[in-house]
């Protein structure tokens, strides 16, 4: 097989200099946001402040760390990334157009009738996408199947899956980390994204979450918690887990609704966040200043 | 009182009741066994259970193929979950717990990681209908009523161990999800006498009879036989037509059995709504077929704990109570299917 593989494998952690490393994420994270803002633009409205808090983690997860054939969705060897928070698709689009996994064009029918690329991702519909997510609390039941069957068929791919502090409410979330560690599955990374919000408010208002790390510690997992919108912890972050043996590892990310569009970081904040028609090229324009400085 | 013969007295008999009747043939933990069998031949069977192997018969399994058992603890959500995950890398998973569980408890995750991606995950409920004195914690009256509603999913309720033993391979050979109505411990051996062979989707004929057609399905086809043959002693010809088989559902095998003259009676191990007579019901309707079904299940409700032949005379579903209502249904000729027959509305 000579199909071209992720960056992951071609070029593996370490060996490229550091700050060459970093700043072709970043470059990355800025393509991911533009992408997502196109998109958002096409509906007018959607989860675009998700979508821009989290493109960080997106672009090193993508272009960094997973590893993974465009061209070959399904090839076994994969590394696995689920996203159990279905309403992040605009995200994990705007990630697999920069993966290569979809075309860039295709981003333009993002929630329009026929689309394979949906308003909540779904498997059976896009290439790259491995969970129908959505209802929440699934992610990580169906990643420690995966984990616990990649393992058992001497497979070493690795198992993501993208959850959000909301999601922690959900009890499946933690059934499902309790057999991670009981498991001893290493070869299960979760990322949880600690944007501090959902659907009806403040998480700490809504139902309060943390500590987070203490919970994850308690049930077992190796745990770290990083600035979600800094490249540099996230990759130093990341290569640790990668090499962390044992038992699974979590990643918590505490990441700013609007990241990258000053515009909408300082808007109130809202689970789902409009913006106006005139408001996307101011967004896409100070996103490029962001990028310069 | 003067007596002093001790009466036999009829306990709930906890979770580990046998619906067996007292000197029947019966086989131990046939699911178990049928799947031990399966792996031998099929590397990529695994089995997982939600702590309740040893209650499902898949401790035969875990005991035989313990590098391929994985025990999920008493977390139901994340065993439907894991079992679409092991599905997802290419394995064929049997996930075991009790029904009540299994399609309660976990339904989303049955439906949306399992179903909509029609994987094969094939999901192994214990309990199904009233075969525990336990209660309505344990009962699962409504099974089939949650789970006929979910897309690509082939739920299959086997009479005995010859119909659990053919089907096992049969739901691994099915590219989909199914579900199997586990009967399991001491299950009675009863379509061996029959020529029949379980096919998936498939109803059949056990016996043919020009006064009653009995359409049953589950451990109900058992009591149908027993009917039939006691009813066959009265001069009442009886034909029964087995249903394993309740998604997808053999409509063809139904009408023919019911586009008749014949008293058609329905037989079920599940609540009256949403099981097999309203499968037969709206079959029958939506093809234009006007004949009558009497249903012989369970009452819309939750129901008692006890000893299960108590419940089972309480509810109708034992041997006796069946031929009872087939003979009320054909001396009866005033029959009132409903409290309120109102005239026919007029244009």
């Amino acid at each position: 097989m000579n199909a071209p593989t992720s960056p992951a494998v071609s070029n593996p952690a370490g060996t490229a200099d550091r700050a060459e490393r970093i700043t072709r994420i970043r470059e990355a994270a800025y393509r991911i946001r533009r992408n997502a803002l196109d998109m958002g633009e096409v509906q007018g409205q959607g989860y675009i402040g998700q979508a821009l808090g989290v493109a960080d983690v997106l672009a090193v997860v993508y272009t960094d760390q997973l590893r993974y054939r465009p061209e070959d969705p399904h090839w076994p060897d994969r590394d696995r990334f689920l996203l159990s928070i279905g309403h992040y698709a605009i995200a994990l689009y705007a990630a697999l157009a920069e993966a290569g996994t979809i075309p860039l064009e295709e981003l333009e029918t993002y929630g329009s009738d026929d689309s394979r690329l949906p308003m909540s991702a779904m498997a059976s519909y896009t290439p790259g996408v491995e969970i129908s997510g959505g209802s929440l609390g699934h992610g990580l039941p169906v990643a420690t199947g995966m984990a616990l069957g990649l393992r058992h068929q001497g497979n070493s791919a690795r198992v993501f899956n993208l959850l959000s502090d909301g999601e922690l409410d959900e009890g499946s979330t933690w059934e499902a980390a309790m057999a991670c560690a009981h498991h001893g599955l290493d070869n299960v990374t979760a990322i949880v994204d600690v944007n501090a919000l959902q659907a009806d408010g403040p998480t700490a208002g809504v139902l309060r979450t943390e500590p987070v790390t203490d919970k994850w510690q308690a049930f077992g997992w190796h745990a770290l918690r990083v600035d979600g919108n800094d490249v540099a912890a996230l990759v130093d972050a990341l290569d640790e887990l990668r090499a962390h043996r044992g038992s699974p590892s979590v990643l918590i990310c505490d990441t700013r609704i609007g990241r990258g569009v000053p515009l909408l970081e300082t808007r109130e904040k809202a689970h789902f966040m409009s913006v106006a028609e005139h408001e996307w090229q101011t967004a896409r324009t100070q996103l490029e200043e962001g990028l310069a400085r | 009182m003067t007596s002093t013969t001790p009466r036999k007295k009829l306990t709930t008999s906890a979770m580990i009741a046998s619906f067996a009747d007292p000197g029947q043939r019966t086989t131990s933990a046939p699911f178990g066994h049928a799947l031990n069998r399966l792996a031998e031949e099929r590397p990529e069977i695994v089995g997982l259970s939600a702590d309740l192997a040893k209650y499902t018969d898949m401790h035969v399994f875990r005991d035989a193929h313990p590098d391929r058992f994985f025990q999920m603890g008493m977390a139901e959500q994340s065993l439907l979950g894991a079992a679409a995950g092991m599905a997802e890398v290419g394995l064929v998973p049997f996930a075991s717990t009790y029904s009540v569980f299994a399609t309660r408890r976990a339904y989303d995750f049955l439906c949306l990681d399992i179903a909509e991606p029609n994987l094969n995950v094939n999901v192994v409920g214990g309990l199904p209908g009233l075969t525990t004195g336990y209660g309505p914690s344990h009962q699962a009256t409504e099974d089939l009523a949650i789970l006929r509603g979910c897309p690509n999913l082939t739920i299959v309720d086997p009479c005995d161990s010859v119909d659990i033993e053919q089907a096992v391979p049969a739901l691994a050979d099915a590219p989909g999800p199914t579900y199997l109505r586990l009967l399991r411990g001491a299950v009675p051996t009863v379509l061996d006498e029959y020529d029949y062979r379980f096919q998936l989707g498939k109803a059949a004929e056990l016996r043919a009879g020009r006064d009653v057609v009995l359409i049953s399905t589950g451990l109900m086809t058992m009591r149908a036989l027993q009917a039939a043959a006691r009813l066959e002693a009265d001069s009442v010809d009886v034909a029964v037509l087995h249903v394993p088989t309740i998604k997808p559902l053999d409509t063809e095998a139904i009408l023919r059995a019911a586009r008749t003259d014949r008293l058609v009676v329905t037989l079920e191990n599940h609540t009256v709504v949403g099981g097999l007579a309203e499968s037969v019901a709206s079959t029958l309707a939506f093809a234009g077929v006007g004949t009558r079904v009497v249903p012989i299940a369970l009452p819309d409700e939750f129901l008692a704990a006890g000893a299960l032949p108590t419940l089972h005379d309480r509810y109708g579903l034992s041997t006796d109570a069946v031929i009872a209502k087939v003979k009320a249904e054909l001396g009866g000729g005033t029959h009132a299917p409903w409290a309120a027959d109102p005239d026919p509305a007029t244009a």
